[in-house]
């Protein structure tokens, strides 16, 4: 049977988080329980939400560098108003979903990169962050903590969430009417237009639909860590990048995976976690990381050429 | 013709007029297509004919004149458009090559929804593809960037003329062969009459006359923005039409160089597993692929350029240069001016000390300009101001202006009018002429006609190797065709 070219791109991820998985167990069997896996994926929640959000606005071709300064924004709100309003807290967010696809609306009609839009945006949001929580501090809402930290039979809630968040957008993206859109928007947005779409609707729905995930991850996030900080998420942007590249998705085409998103989601966390475990000092993590990243990527190009070589054949 | 069933007005676009800047792409241009008739639209490359389906489609609101669909309604867009049973086939592929064609059917079918669209979408483009194409091969399932660009015109095909609710009315057709083979070609137009008999229409573009003559019912031709000419099909011959739209029949006068091969062979490549042919070429001649579309001619000419000036690494003298087929994909800088995309391929030869020499860039790309006929006021403008066919002038022009002595050529006269071609011809024979050699993979006969000897590729390799007056249409299709069970 021949493999499809979606399942294909799977592959290197899953094996990548696999073969981790396998090595971080090896270094340290006692991780291999609940709480083990718990606290191995748990940071890995709000990264997958991040990382789904920079996916949608990938998938129409657009790169959000805003990621990290808003999902700090958010997480801000989070632990402030929706602690002590509630529905002040909701609708804060409701408008900045509101923004996000005004920002999609703006990048389109005024042809404009948006690596330059969202880049401003990040100094927006990130001032937004600072106002609403000068110093680090707040409070988690009661029922984002119980959310984050219910403990299910069997798996533990990160896996749980992980899952659930990998298959609600598999739905979307990869299932519904609308995920077609968007990605045909991304592979082709002449013919989606000459069709009688309305190509700036499909890409304000992106970014809506981005800003909703991100809003998610920044609340996740506070869950986990009770408190929030203006610069609690920045490095979200280039951690939600890498995980959409590492899960199999591409910079243009409209060639995006869910799944694998989630996947590279929490393989990246891991790879935190095993340079530890290998006691490998802070200094040269980051570097680790990156090289880790280099591997996977390099593995996905050979077998896409071993792929074309077998269909020529 | 007959007159039993009464004909409706499908569109009519009346008195258009449209002009981009100074350049008047439409000027009072009235085209007007009933139901249950084959319209037949040519005329060179821009005299109008993409801009009267731009219109037509709603993609583009002229500046004077009056778009109606039905004979009455008043909406305008391209929604209205659709609305209306307007399809349109454009002439570069216009698939989303991320999504399946199931997934491709669901954005250009809006009325494709509800539960189970992908069932039935999978299902509707798999009836179409049959009916249209019996017996292809594609396979329904795949994503589109899987299949080759021959597949992905048939799928795109198949989808504008699938019907899920209301049939559509009007196709329009933008040089729908220009990937197919004949065979597929012949299908397609068989189709097209099928489809005008149970009353559709069809608006056809087509470079290739004998198409339009044997499909179209009525012929409309257009020069500079007018229609100068709408008759019924049997009023005209080849000869008329090329003379109505303005251009001369030259006579096929082309002498090939009947020098016997002297000297070591300029290239030599050694045959593939299972064929036993070599692929040579010798200095000044003229070499062409043939066979049918999709058969490794592309493949082919890939190898030899890669293998010649390395795929890492630029070579400090180019042996060879490439004139892509595929102008969007792999042709032109699209945000560059013609100037810039004619010579991004001699930079080396037009730099002082790593600087470009912007005053000899100049005059070399002006002599261009001159020799191949570039129609622009001014090098400087966008490439993307000019015509299909004077892009791909300025993708010659590259490829000559290089020093590069062998030159190959990726099928590049794909949806180029006769008189450009003409243009072409004869200075691909002065190159020759001195010195220079070429590989030409073309899918038109008459260019294969030119070639002084032609390799026929079947399955990925070469069948035969025809030289001199073997070169015919019969010798050509007599070895793409042989033994065609044993793949």
């Amino acid at each position: 049977m021949r493999l499809s070219s979606s399942a294909v791109r799977l592959i290197i991820p899953a094996a990548s988080l696999a073969v981790l998985l396998a090595a971080v167990f090896y270094m340290q069997p006692r991780a291999m329980s609940y709480t083990g896996l718990n606290l191995l994926f748990n940071l890995a929640v709000p990264i997958a939400l991040a990382t789904i959000a920079q996916m949608l606005i990938m998938s129409v071709n657009d790169l959000d560098l805003s990621m990290g300064a808003f999902v700090s924004f958010c997480a801000c709100v989070a632990a402030t108003f929706l602690q002590t309003s509630p529905a002040i807290g909701v609708l804060i967010f409701l408008g900045a979903i509101a923004v996000y696809a005004g920002i999609g609306v703006v990048i389109h009609l005024r042809q404009l990169p948006s690596i330059v839009v969202t880049l401003g945006m990040s100094f927006v949001w990130g001032g937004l962050a600072v106002l609403l929580l000068p110093s680090p501090g707040g409070a988690a809402p009661g029922w984002v903590r119980w959310l984050m930290t219910v403990k299910p039979p069997l798996v533990p809630m990160a896996i749980v969430a992980s899952v659930i968040i990998a298959a609600v957008t598999h739905y979307v993206v990869m299932r519904s009417s609308f995920g077609v859109l968007i990605r045909g928007v991304g592979g082709n947005n002449r013919s989606v237009e000459r069709a009688g779409w309305s190509v700036v609707g499909i890409r304000a729905a992106a970014y809506a639909l981005a800003g909703l995930f991100a809003v998610l991850a920044g609340i996740a996030l506070v869950g986990l860590t009770t408190a929030a900080d203006a610069n609690i998420a920045l490095r979200y942007t280039l951690l939600s990048i890498a995980g959409v590249i590492l899960g199999g998705g591409e910079f243009v085409g409209g060639r995006v995976s869910p799944i694998g998103a989630v996947i590279g989601a929490l393989t990246l966390t891991l790879a935190g976690s095993f340079l530890s475990f290998m006691r490998i000092s802070p200094d040269w993590q980051i570097g680790a990381q990156g090289a880790i990243l280099i591997v996977v990527l390099a593995l996905r190009l050979f077998l896409n050429r071993v792929e074309k070589r077998e269909k020529n054949r | 013709m007959n007159d039993r069933v009464p004909k409706q007005e499908v569109v009519a676009a009346r008195d258009v007029k449209v002009a981009f800047g100074a350049v008047k792409a439409l000027d009072g241009a009235t085209l007007v297509i009933q139901s249950g008739e084959c319209v037949g639209l040519v005329g060179h490359n821009g005299a109008g004919k993409s801009t009267i389906v731009n219109v037509i489609n709603g993609g583009l609101t002229p500046q004077e004149g009056a778009i109606t669909y039905g004979g009455a309604s008043a909406d305008q867009g391209i929604t209205a458009a659709r609305a209306s049973g307007v399809r349109c086939v454009f002439q570069e592929l216009s698939l989303c090559p991320n999504l399946t064609i199931a997934e491709n059917a669901r954005v250009m079918l809006s009325d494709l929804k509800g539960a189970g669209w992908r069932r039935r979408g999978l299902a509707l483009v798999t009836r179409q593809l049959a009916e249209i194409f019996p017996g292809h091969s594609i396979d329904c399932e795949s994503v589109v960037e899987d299949l080759t660009i021959a597949e992905r015109q048939m799928v795109e095909i198949a989808i504008s003329f699938a019907a899920v609710d209301a049939r559509p009315k009007l196709v329009i057709l933008d040089e729908p062969t220009s990937s197919l083979d004949a065979g597929l070609a012949a299908q397609l137009m068989a189709y097209v009459r099928r489809f005008v008999e149970t009353g559709g229409s069809v608006l056809l573009i087509s470079h290739i006359l004998g198409e339009i003559l044997s499909t179209s019912d009525r012929i409309v031709v257009m020069k500079d923005g007018k229609v100068v000419a709408d008759r019924p099909a049997v009023d005209f011959n080849t000869r008329r039409l090329v003379e109505t739209m303005g251009s001369v029949v030259r006579e096929q006068g082309w002498q090939r160089s009947a020098r016997t091969k002297t000297g070591a062979p300029v290239l030599s490549v050694p045959p593939l597993p299972g064929a036993s042919i070599r692929l040579e070429a010798f200095s000044g001649e003229i070499i062409g692929l043939a066979g049918l579309g999709g058969h490794g001619q592309t493949e082919a000419l890939l190898d030899l350029y890669l293998a010649a000036n390395g795929n890492w690494w630029p070579a400090a003298e180019p042996k060879m240069a490439f004139v892509a087929g595929d102008r969007g994909l792999n042709g032109t800088f699209s945000l560059w001016s013609i100037l810039k995309n004619l010579s991004i391929s001699s930079l080396k030869g037009l730099s002082n000390r790593s600087v470009i020499d912007t005053d000899r860039e100049k005059k070399v790309s002006e002599s261009w300009r001159k020799r191949i006929e570039i129609r622009t006021p001014d090098m400087h403008n966008p490439i993307l101001s000019l015509s299909g066919g004077n892009q791909q002038k300025v993708l010659f022009a590259r490829a000559l202006a290089t020093t590069a002595k062998i030159v190959l050529m990726d099928d590049p006269m794909r949806g180029v009018d006769v008189g450009t071609k003409q243009e072409v011809y004869e200075i691909l024979r002065a190159e020759a002429a001195s010195g220079r050699t070429f590989i030409w993979y073309s899918t038109e006969m008459d260019e294969i006609r030119l070639c002084d000897r032609v390799y026929v590729f079947r399955d990925g390799a070469i069948a035969a190797e025809l030289v001199g007056d073997d070169i015919t249409e019969a010798g050509v299709l007599a070895a793409s065709f042989a033994g065609g069970e044993a793949a």
